[in-house]
């Protein structure tokens, strides 16, 4: 369980990981905390050829308050957002759903835009950024761009980054007066990758709730104002559409009924919580 | 003088364990840890993907051509060098440390590289090129007697190995007049104890002397250097193996080094340099050692009022691909106490071993009791079920009663000690039993569910390395000469210091051997557990040793504490005889106290213990020979072990403590976790040393339960694909997970040790996890539950029906493990002709297949190719084998593909039809296929994803090749699974 051979940069600056993404395109890949890359480096599921480290990068640090948004900045690892005072005032949701994101030592070097990055259908920053509406920065080279968490999202561990793109922060809207959030997720040890999580955000008369570890992406569902035995039959045709699997841990209509089950209590429990 | 010491006594207390202050601070000296001789090669195994396959043909000139590569050596090379390790039953198969003409596991070794370092071998497996014929797999242990089913062994001509019925007592007679026949049927998973360091060694050759020097983390038993150098062709006093001071756990797992001690010995003669390997955690998991599954049926002939006249064991034991040394064990282990706490004078046993694709098995923590305690006790408890009985009056009413100790139990093992009534009458009451009950009560008025489970179980320690020879008939036992007995050795040593040093072969993983064999030999001699410096690491070229030296079974402090009495008795007596010369008083006036040899009734009549234990070195012309006092060692084995009788009766172990567990577990009805609410659990386990590492190791006990209860399993695809290759997919338990017990004693000594102590450590891998079920069952109503008792598996006792889907039907998504289905259509714009055409010519496929470098003809139906393949991040390269069947040109043709590469391994099949559609081709599939090897175990959660890309870029690249398509046509292509 040894890496393959490849060369290590530590950029100085966002152009040169740039570059470093412009010569090499698929050949090279970003670190960060390196909580996940780490292991498929040992394990040789990734053999690039190049490793970008973006940890040196001043500006890539730091979490700011930005018009209506939170930006987090792709050197911002998870404790550090976890520690942020601002946390619970403006991104409830995060402070909820953050203690479930692997264990405090792994958060202590991953970082939010990496979990973002490796899209993993049943992490939690990535169902929370999709419940948020939540934007990323990408750029290169040739410019700058940023594409919404509902379009980055395209695949088990696939996304809308170009090979040549640095994710150079995620935008969160801040918590508006009036709204209200839950998190609530089912794991098999503390820790573990979700079987299901659900993330709910309650404002007014809408209610949105985000699947996790159920299809190949994070998904989201619009519920309005449903109650009663509407929201039921909402939740479960939810739940069918998203194509649950079979795996080792949990069957799909086990998954199928942590969807009804837990995302209603989480739609309730958001509700509630509005302010 | 110091009355404090005086009147000490350590063992008993939980004194300061001397092993801490080098663990806590990282100073440990573990194999890794240590230097290595310059020129060290390292040494990197490639390991099969397959389940079950012949191996065709082994290229390897390019790895051999890798610069810093030293030596790629493959099964042939070891036969050439050694010789099969010898297998435990009398049948015409061999057990090799590498595959020598096919695969026949997962993660088994097909090949070695040694090189400069560990990256560069690692480097040079991926250029191994190896042709794989797979033949069909057999995973379950059931379906493997199956005469149509495929055999693993042709010299076995089936895949039974071995067979033995038993009787004890008249139990067709019990059956016949019994009241009631309660049975239960059990498939007990698979599961390890995974220590948190893996497999270790650093081999040398020194062709001078034709001998082998191995530093491993070995743990025994010894019997297997008699196996490891019979199979290095050397005589054993030319294999000198040793082990380094630390060892980070075993749990019985690192008796399974020993194959790659062999492994690894022939590399080191190959390449006349010395070769380190150090097992990575991939390969620990696929391919160390793994607890047997087993299928169970138990049937008890039981009295009205719940009290068991007979049972009638049938067991059939699953030991993977090989029948490794010392396998059957496992099965043979329980042998004695198959009847448990219980009194059941009739006994019938079937006892069957079967091979199966599956890693090996071998000693792991519990060895064959969480096996059969799963079926006795919930048994026991399907008994008070099915007639209505309190099952905690069912269990005592069977306990064998106070007073009957030693007690002969019906299949021969002497149960030394113990009163199990009143052991299990005082958990009843310290552990609250009545008030779980009201507890329970009003979970469930409150709707909630919840279950009380019990479990009473024997825990054997000190095994008899005679029972094993149980799997014999008396005829073929007569023949091979009888084994038994269990020799445990210690040396104590005086220094010209007067320093004590003892060494033991007992060759501990952490449980703090040297500090309790500090504490007997300093009680022993008067003086503090600091003034003695206790050796553990081993060297079977200077240590005292037998066979059934090493750490397992629980023999420590029964075995071999009571040795280090013996040796440290020798040492004093002498002493004394010394000290009573020179102080003018009888030998039997001689006390050891506070650091001096001394008249009793006259303290000031005393000389130092140093002065006294230095004399033989400085002045031995002034003792008589008979009383110079420098090294004793001591060689015990208890005469009560003895071998298997001509009736088949086996004394097993020589210790028998007494376990009375009872929880109560909560199941959350939403996501049906079970938590453990409360877990009391009962333990005499003889004399207790040192109480703390009582509790550590019953705590340690807890843990493995819980884990091999509530979440791990060592899970096989239906094609034998591993699927549980990290620790993200094999589930261990974290202390987030596992509750603190509440452990209780009684203390009943043993008479058949020198100290009065049993084993320990194993009991609750035995008890626990039949408890858990048990309350889980009462819980949710079950009559039966396998484990593992996982939340799924639970909710679907308690979701109910499901709603049926609101619109569109779901299409099936059957069978286990990483198989996938998929159907899809596409429509092309060109006739079937073309079409066809296409799918036969390899410039097209090279142009179409994804990620393919060149595809080759071999035959107008079969195609081979090199391919890149990348799915999210993973990318991996591949060797396509593509073959055409069933050609009905130009409607409709089956291609069957064999992707193989360093990531692991995918067939499919698939129906391609061909239907002309209104100037085009309406192109139709079916597909099926199974995927394994590494990415299987790894990134199980990927590989859906995986398929579904390759086939959609084969399809959308076909339909590009023929001219492209209506836009968006590809949107939802695939049916469900694709």
């Amino acid at each position: 369980m040894k890496p393959a051979r490849f060369d290590y940069i530590r950029a100085g600056d966002i152009a040169e990981a740039h570059a470093a993404l412009a010569d090499h395109g698929n050949d090279a890949r970003i670190i960060a905390g390196g909580q996940t890359l780490m292991p498929m480096l040992s394990m040789r599921l990734v053999r690039p050829k190049i490793v970008v480290d973006i940890m040196h990068v001043a500006a890539l640090h730091g979490i700011a308050a930005s018009g209506a948004d939170i930006r987090i900045g792709a050197g911002v690892r998870q404790a550090e957002l976890l520690a942020w005072p601002g946390l619970a005032e403006h991104l409830p949701l995060l402070h909820a759903a953050l203690p479930w994101v692997g264990h405090a030592q792994t958060r202590s070097r991953g970082t939010v835009c990496g979990s973002a990055a490796h899209a993993d259908p049943s992490a939690e920053i990535p169902l929370c950024l999709l419940a948020l509406d939540a934007t990323l920065e990408l750029s290169s080279r040739r410019g700058r761009r940023r594409v919404t968490a509902a379009d980055f999202f395209t695949g088990m561990m696939t996304t809308a980054r170009a090979d040549n793109e640095l994710i150079e922060a995620v935008r969160i809207p801040k918590k508006p007066a009036g709204a209200g959030y839950a998190f609530n997720e089912f794991g098999r040890r503390h820790g573990d990758f979700a079987i299901v999580a659900c993330a709910a955000v309650a404002s007014g008369d809408t209610t949105r709730l985000a699947v996790g570890g159920v299809a190949d992406t994070p998904a989201l569902h619009e519920l309005g104002a449903l109650g009663g035995k509407e929201l039921d039959d909402a939740l479960d045709a939810f739940a069918w559409a998203l194509d649950a699997r079979d795996d080792l841990h949990a069957t799909a209509r086990y998954r199928r009924e942590l969807v009804r089950r837990m995302g209603r209590a989480t739609i309730e429990e958001a509700r509630a919580c509005r302010d | 003088m110091s009355s404090v010491a005086n009147s000490t006594q350590w063992c008993g207390q939980s004194v300061e364990r001397v092993e801490d202050a080098a663990l806590l601070t990282g100073r440990g000296r573990f194999i890794d840890d240590l230097g290595v001789k310059p020129g060290t090669l390292h040494a990197a195994i490639l390991r099969s993907p397959h389940a079950h396959a012949r191996l065709a043909a082994i290229r390897t000139d390019a790895a051999r051509a890798l610069p810093g590569v030293a030596a790629v050596l493959t099964g042939a090379d070891i036969r050439t060098l050694s010789s099969s390790l010898v297998v435990g039953v009398k049948a015409p198969v061999e057990c090799w440390p590498i595959a020598t003409d096919r695969v026949r596991y997962v993660g088994e070794p097909v090949a070695v590289v040694v090189a400069a370092s560990r990256y560069v071998a690692e480097d040079a497996l991926d250029l191994i090129d190896i042709d794989y014929e797979p033949l069909p797999a057999i995973v379950d242990p059931v379906a493997a007697l199956d005469p149509a089913a495929p055999v693993l062994h042709d010299g076995l001509g089936a895949n039974l190995a071995s067979e033995r019925a038993f009787r004890y007592g008249d139990p067709e007679q019990a059956f016949a007049a019994a009241a009631h026949r309660i049975a239960v049927t059990i498939r007990y998973p698979r599961n390890s104890c995974t220590p948190m360091e893996t497999y270790g060694l650093v081999a040398e050759y020194d062709a001078a002397e034709d001998a082998y020097d191995v530093l491993a983390n070995f743990m025994g038993p010894f019997s297997l250097h008699a196996v490891m150098a019979r199979a290095l062709k050397v005589p054993g006093n030319r294999f000198r193996l040793r082990t380094p001071p630390d060892s980070g756990g075993s749990f019985g797992v690192k008796q399974g080094v020993f194959p790659y001690i062999v492994l690894i010995g022939v590399a080191a003669r190959v390449t006349g340099r010395p070769v380190k390997w150090i097992e990575d955690r991939l390969e620990h998991l696929a391919a160390s050692v793994s607890a047997t599954n087993r299928v169970t049926t138990l049937e008890a002939a039981v009295d009205a009022d719940g009290r068991v006249r007979a049972l009638a064991w049938d067991q059939l034991e699953d030991v993977g691909a090989h029948i490794r040394a010392p396998e059957p064990a496992t099965l043979y282990r329980m042998h004695g106490n198959l009847t448990g706490a219980y009194d059941i004078h009739h006994v019938s046993v079937r006892n069957r071993v079967v091979l199966t694709n599956k890693m090996p098995t071998g000693l792991n923590r519990g060895f064959g009791g969480p096996q059969v305690y799963y079926a006795l006790e919930r048994l026991m408890q399907r008994i008070a079920v099915e007639l209505e009985l309190d099952p905690v009056d069912v269990i005592r009413r069977n306990l064998i009663p106070s007073g009957r100790f030693p007690y002969r139990t019906a299949t021969g093992a002497l149960l030394d000690s113990g009163d199990y009534v009143k052991a299990f009458d005082i958990a009843l009451k310290d552990g609250a039993f009545a008030s779980l009950r009201e507890r329970q009560a009003k979970a469930r008025a409150e709707g909630r569910l919840y279950g009380i489970g019990l479990t009473a179980a024997v825990e054997p320690s000190v095994s008899n390395m005679g029972y094993i020879t149980t799997a014999l008939t008396p005829q073929e036992r007569r023949k091979a000469g009888p084994k038994n007995g269990a020799q445990a050795t210690a040396t104590v040593s005086l220094d010209p210091l007067g320093g004590v040093t003892v060494n033991v072969a007992s060759v501990p993983q952490g449980q703090g051997h040297r500090t309790v064999l500090a504490q007997i030999v300093a009680d022993d001699l008067g003086l503090m557990p600091a003034d003695i410096r206790v050796v553990t690491d081993f060297d079977s070229g200077r240590d005292a040793w037998s066979i059934a030296s090493g750490n397992y079974s629980s023999r420590f402090a029964a075995a071999v504490g009571g040795a280090a009495k013996l040796a440290s008795g020798r040492i004093k007596a002498r002493l004394a005889r010394m000290a009573a010369a020179q102080l003018n008083v009888g030998v039997d006036e001689i006390e050891f106290a506070a650091g001096k040899v001394r008249a009793r009734g006259n303290p000031d009549n005393a000389l130092p213990f140093t002065r006294l234990a230095a004399t033989s070195h400085w002045s031995p012309g002034l003792v008589p020979v008979e009383n110079q006092a420098l090294r004793e060692t001591a060689f015990w084995s208890p005469p009560e072990l003895t071998a298997p009788t001509e009736g088949d009766e086996i004394n097993s172990s020589l210790c028998h403590g007494f376990i009375f567990d009872f929880c109560g577990v909560e199941i959350d009805r939403v996501t049906g976790a079970a938590r453990i609410d409360t877990y009391v659990t009962m333990h005499d386990c003889g004399t207790i040393l040192h109480p703390g590492m009582v509790a550590g190791q019953v705590t340690g006990g807890f843990a493995h339960a819980v884990g091999a209860a509530l979440y791990e399993e060592f899970a096989y695809g239906d094609d034998g694909s591993f699927l549980t290759g990290t620790f993200a997919d094999y589930l261990v338990p974290t202390a987030m997970e596992i509750p603190a017990p509440l452990i209780l004693h009684l203390e009943t000594p043993s008479p058949f040790t020198p100290l009065g102590a049993k084993g320990v450590g194993e009991g609750n891998c035995m008890s626990t996890p039949v408890c858990l079920a048990n309350a889980v069952a009462d819980a949710l109503d079950l009559d039966a539950i396998d484990l593992p008792l996982t939340p799924a598996k639970l909710a679907g006792h308690i979701h109910g029906a499901e709603r049926a889907p609101p619109q569109r039907p779901a299409a099936a998504r059957t069978g286990k493990g990483r198989a996938l289905h998929g159907v899809g259509e596409a429509r092309v714009d060109a006739p079937p002709e073309t079409v066809w055409r296409m799918l036969l010519d390899p410039g097209t496929l090279a142009a179409i297949i994804p990620g393919a470098h060149g595809v080759a003809k071999v035959s107008d139906t079969h195609f081979r190719a090199d391919v890149t393949l990348g799915v999210g991040p993973v990318t991996g390269r591949y060797k396509a084998d593509i073959r055409l069947s069933d050609l009905d040109a130009p409607r409709a043709v089956t291609l069957i593909g064999v992707v193989t590469g360093a990531l692991g391994d995918a067939r499919g099949a698939g129906r391609i039809t061909l239907t002309a559609d209104a100037g085009g081709t309406r192109v139709t599939y079916d597909y099926d296929a199974e995927i394994g090897g590494k990415v299987a175990s790894i990134g199980g959660r990927l590989l859906d994803g995986a398929a579904k890309v390759v086939i959609r870029q084969f399809f959308a690249a076909l339909v590009r090749h023929t001219g492209g398509a209506k836009p968006g046509f590809l949107a939802r292509l695939f049916g469900r699974g694709a």
